[in-house]
């Protein structure tokens, strides 16, 4: 790897001070909390920070469950929020998710605030065999539009960018509407998570709307997510361990057989965590019947876009969201 | 006289070591003044390297040297080819000129104090090149017929054409198998260490003396002065059998540095530094009657393989012989691209052909609308009808009767998507396996002690199957000894000469050799000291023994035509909407022999299963056809099975059989037949789960929709 310099800064106003910023390949000075996908990068030449700030000990770990809903720390781990008795509980849409994530190894040291920003696995992103990746060099093209792209996006895409989000656990707090806390030098901000990331549009190596120092310190989830049905359906070529080929989070609300609210988003899919208020709208109000289900969900389809190898998915993304809707309204 | 070991669940004798982490692997031992080196590989895949700009690498913290072709020691390269070797043409020479054959071919070594600064520096080796217009898409290249005699790769009998031509049921039908790497867990290494012009090399390997033979010609020194240690394996399913450019390249790196060398491959590396199992396209034509007997077999098939080197598989071995048709024409073929050498992998050619035949063979059971176990059952042959040969011996009715028995197979519904539980669609399938009973001359010592222990020795490998313990149960058995009173060592080429360890021939070959050994020592023991019992002999003789044997097979390949048989059966559910498949359960039934220890044949069994699931519903390696390039050159991308893809019954089978003719210890092998035959069931059992024939694997989800 690139040889940097690891600091270790005593608290987070210290670390702030060294304008570290996450997501972008250009950027000299980057965080690393539990590490699991930057040494990867490291390791591989992906990312070459001159300096890279260490997390560890200064960001909160906590896990709290009171009347405003679930607030967990960045450097909570993905094992501590899954096993929290709390989450699972009133939460377990974000249980399931983690515990579909990874493997139990990768859990226990990976952070809640890395999750969410971990990078795409887009196989020309993360191989430098390639020159061509507007997010590695922004310019240089995108390798994957006409090659090996059936792990790649087919909503919120662009002719700059189709690599897909990987995260399980981003896609089932999008669908409960949790927003970030975010601690820059200037000050504190909430951010809602589904604003966190931006479309590549033409900038597909801008990933956040994060400032250059600007760090994850909390993620909260309104309380009003609590209490509903919710399955987080994960498909993928093998039964675990896998970066999901198609995931969807639900959470719904019924009335008898009929869904009175819905929350809708899909993994595996989108260029970012894909929240679907078009078929949350068409869900409301609907029975739990199949086929109306499917003419509900075949709105998610809008604007999607395959490119060969990943056509599959505007197909299956459909069938999982009727699937998981289906599996939360029968938790009676 | 203790009890008989041979036939007894005996636990691996390694295992401790292994899993306390006390066994030491390749890259592990440790040699003084070690530098590390990492490799700069090419990122095309065909044309010259233009320009190669070290000097930033050179000035890099703790680099020793930056060894390119304009600077490397000019090497010997004498011919020299192994059995795991190409037969026809010539094997990659590193560093030598600025050719670029391949992605991700070595073009630069970088030697230096850590391995970061072997690594750091590697990465600012600038390269340019001049590319020329490369081969790397599959589906765009014309086979050709290999090298040589052409009736070697074309071979018929009877009237294969007008016969299918006029068959009543017929099939025919394309099967395609992408590219699979192997990836084993442990990472190939090579620590090496020159003292004047004799070569140490600390090796993950499947074969030493080849190891030393091939660096020997690689180098031009005589094979006596290359010493190679490899005591342990951590898997590697074929991908050690041959020596690769890596070992050379410690080796150079060594001699350039003046010290020893250690050279560890990356996971990425493994998918450009060793071979991997061919893509395959293979067309079949079955013609039957309505009885079921088959009339015409057509099998042609060809494969990928390099530029420099003709590899190739049995890939239609089996077909010429498994069932009973008197018009059989099979035609093999490669495809020459831009692409480093495939090589074996796990069942080479059987478990790709065999995929292709019992895929075609359940299309005509439902053509025929006949139960797929009576269609082999119809056609089992009485002798091996393309040698002319009775068989040693041929279990394949016990295996299919004993497997489907176990396996409930009477309670099958025939139809497609006729059987549910729940949501999910059921599908029950079978294919049956046959692999050739391979047995090659071989060589081990026996030591006896005056204390009344034994050291057994022979330069064999042990990559997982159980050769440590296998071949201490032959000794002590042999012996009349305990089993902990036998110590067995293997993986160095100052021991006697192994066989490859590949192709299932370790129990047969080196256990026999064991078995001879240890009897000749015995015997030498037991009539020196005029005792009847070893232990009382040893004492009374106060010196050590030692006996050598050598054993080779005779002409019994001349006589009969040798290989295990096996039956796989195995139940899939099918998840109709999302078109996700798991394996419930899988039955395998073998003919393979003699079973020297059941628990670990078991493991063997199991393990090949699994590989069959990762054969069949994940496994691939996603070349992009545009440059050649491993896309999913990762554990993360490059799906194998996990334990959550592992059925909870996986039941193993050995029917009772013995055969007299094969070798003398009367074992056929089977760490290649266990693979064999468990992807067509997987497939075969999805067709009866959905109606849906999928013949391009691996059969993902999407395949599915």
């Amino acid at each position: 790897m690139h040889p940097f310099v690891l600091e270790r800064p005593r608290d987070l106003s210290a670390a702030l001070s060294f304008g570290a910023q996450p997501g972008r390949n250009d950027a000299p000075v980057e965080y690393i909390a539990g590490g699991t996908d930057m040494v990867q990068l490291l390791q591989e030449y992906v990312r070459r920070p001159d300096r890279l700030v260490s997390l560890a000990g200064v960001l909160d770990d906590g896990i709290e469950i009171g009347p405003q809903g679930l607030r967990f720390g960045a450097a909570a781990t993905m094992a501590e929020v899954a096993a929290h008795q709390g989450v699972v509980e009133q939460f377990p849409l974000i249980s399931q998710a983690l515990l579909n994530s990874a493997s139990p190894q990768v859990r226990n040291q990976a952070t809640m605030g890395g999750n969410l920003l971990q990078r795409t696995r887009c196989p020309y992103f993360r191989d430098v065999g390639y020159e061509a990746c507007n997010k590695r060099a922004p310019g240089s093209g995108c390798a994957a539009l006409e090659g090996e792209n059936r792990w790649h996006a087919v909503l919120g895409t662009s002719d700059d960018c189709i690599a897909v989000h990987p995260s399980d656990l981003a896609v089932a707090l999008v669908a409960l509407d949790a927003s970030v806390e975010l601690r820059g030098t200037g000050g504190d901000r909430s951010v809602p998570l589904s604003e966190l990331h931006r479309l590549p549009r033409d900038t597909p190596h801008l990933e956040t709307v994060l400032a250059p120092g600007e760090v994850i310190t909390a993620i909260t989830v309104p309380a009003n997510a609590a209490g509903l049905r919710s399955h987080y359906l994960k498909l993928r070529d093998r039964a675990s361990f896998e970066f999901a080929v198609v995931s969807a989070a639900v959470a719904i609300e019924t009335a008898g057989a009929r869904i009175r609210q819905a929350r809708v988003a899909l993994g595996g899919v989108g260029t970012k965590p894909w929240r679907l208020p078009n078929v949350e709208q068409a869900l409301a109000d609907r029975s739990l019947e199949p086929g109306e289900l499917r003419s509900a969900a075949a709105l998610a389809a809008e604007g999607a876009q395959g490119r060969g190898h990943n056509d599959f998915k505007i197909e299956l993304m459909q069938r999982a969201i009727v699937r998981a809707v289906e599996i939360a309204g029968a938790h009676a | 006289m203790t009890a008989a070991l041979i036939g007894k669940s005996v636990s691996r004798v390694d295992g401790r070591l292994k899993v306390t982490g006390a066994a030491t692997y390749a890259a592990e031992f440790e040699v003084p003044n070690l530098a590390h080196a990492a490799v700069v590989r090419s990122i095309v895949a065909n044309g010259r390297i233009a320009s190669i700009d070290t000097a930033e690498a050179e000035r890099a913290p703790g680099v020793i040297a930056v060894v390119t072709h304009r600077n490397a020691p000019r090497l010997a390269y004498q011919p020299h080819k192994g059995l795991p070797d190409a037969a026809v043409g010539e094997r990659l020479h590193v560093l030598q000129d600025d050719r670029v054959n391949h992605q991700g071919q070595p073009i630069a070594l970088v030697l230096a104090e850590t391995l970061e600064q072997a690594v750091y520096a590697a990465e600012v080796v600038r390269v340019t090149y001049r590319n020329e217009a490369a081969a790397t898409d599959v589906a765009g290249v014309d086979p050709v017929l290999p090298t040589g005699k052409p009736a070697e790769w074309e071979i018929r009998r009877g009237e294969p054409d007008s016969a299918f031509e006029q068959a009543e049921f017929r099939v025919d039908q394309t099967y395609v198998i992408p590219r699979e790497n192997h990836n084993p867990i442990e990472m190939f290494a090579t620590i090496a260490a020159w003292e004047g012009d004799s070569l140490t090399l600390w090796d993950k390997t499947q074969w030493v003396h080849n190891v030393a033979e091939e660096i020997a010609a690689v180098f031009g020194i005589a094979a006596e002065n290359v010493r190679v240690i490899s005591p342990f394996v951590g898997g590697a399913f074929g991908s050690g059998l041959r020596c690769w450019p890596h070992v050379t390249l410690a080796a150079l790196g060594a001699r350039v540095a003046g010290r020893p060398v250690k050279l560890v491959l990356s996971r990425r590396e493994m998918y450009y530094g060793v071979g991997y199992r061919p893509h395959t396209v293979q067309r079949v034509a079955l013609g039957a009657s309505r009885d079921g007997q088959l009339q015409a077999i057509r099998h042609e098939g060809h494969q990928e393989t390099s530029t420099y080197e003709e590899f190739t598989e049995a890939l239609l071995s089996a077909t010429r012989f498994l069932h009973a048709c008197p018009n059989v024409h099979t035609r093999h073929r490669i495809a020459p691209m831009n692409v480093h050498t495939p090589t074996y992998m796990r069942a080479p050619g059987e478990a790709s052909g065999m995929y292709a035949l019992e895929s075609a063979m359940d299309e005509l059971a439902v053509a025929l609308d006949m139960d797929p176990v009576e269609l082999r059952l119809r056609n089992e042959p009485d002798k091996d009808e393309f040698k002319d040969l009775p068989f040693s011996s041929r279990s394949t009715r016990e295996c299919y009767r004993a497997a489907a028995e176990r396996f409930g197979w009477a309670q099958r519904t025939a139809a497609p998507r006729s059987m549910r539980d729940g949501r999910s669609l059921i599908g029950w399938g079978m294919a049956s396996a046959t692999y050739p009973m391979n047995y090659a001359p071989a060589s081990a010592m026996a030591r006896l002690l005056p204390d009344g222990t034994a050291e057994v020795m022979s330069a064999a490998s042990d990559m997982g199957p159980g050769t440590w313990t296998s071949m201490t149960q032959v000794a002590a058995d042999t012996l009349g000894l305990p089993i902990e009173r036998v110590k067995f060592t293997l993986g160095d080429t100052n021991l006697p000469r192994a066989p490859i360890h590949g192709g299932s021939m370790t129990m047969a070959s080196v256990g026999s050799a064991v078995q001879a050994a240890c009897r000749k020592a015995r015997d030498e023991a037991l009539g020196g000291a005029g005792a009847n019992d070893l232990e009382e002999a040893m004492k009374l003789l106060g010196q050590a023994i030692e006996a050598t044997a050598d054993v080779a097979p005779g002409d019994e390949t001349k006589r009969f035509s040798m290989h295990a048989f096996g039956a796989v059966f195995v139940e899939v559910a099918v998840d109709p909407d999302l078109g996700e498949t798991r394996v419930r359960r899988i039955v395998g039934a073998y003919g393979a022999g003699r079973v020297v220890n059941p628990k670990i044949a078991r493991s063997q069994c199991i393990g090949g299963m699994i590989g069959g699931i990762g054969m069949a519903l994940m496994e691939h390696s996603a070349v992009d056809p545009r440059n050649g390039r491993v896309t999913n050159a990762n554990l993360a991308e490059y799906a194998v099975p996990v334990h959550a893809d592992a059925p909870p019954v996986m039941d193993v089978i050995f029917v009772d059989e013995h055969d007299p003719h094969v070798n003398p210890l009367g074992v056929k092998g089977l760490g290649e037949i266990a693979l064999v035959g468990v992807a067509p069931a997987i497939a075969n059992a999805i067709f009866h789960a959905t109606g849906k024939r999928v013949r391009e694997l691996p059969i993902t989800p999407d395949k599915l929709l």
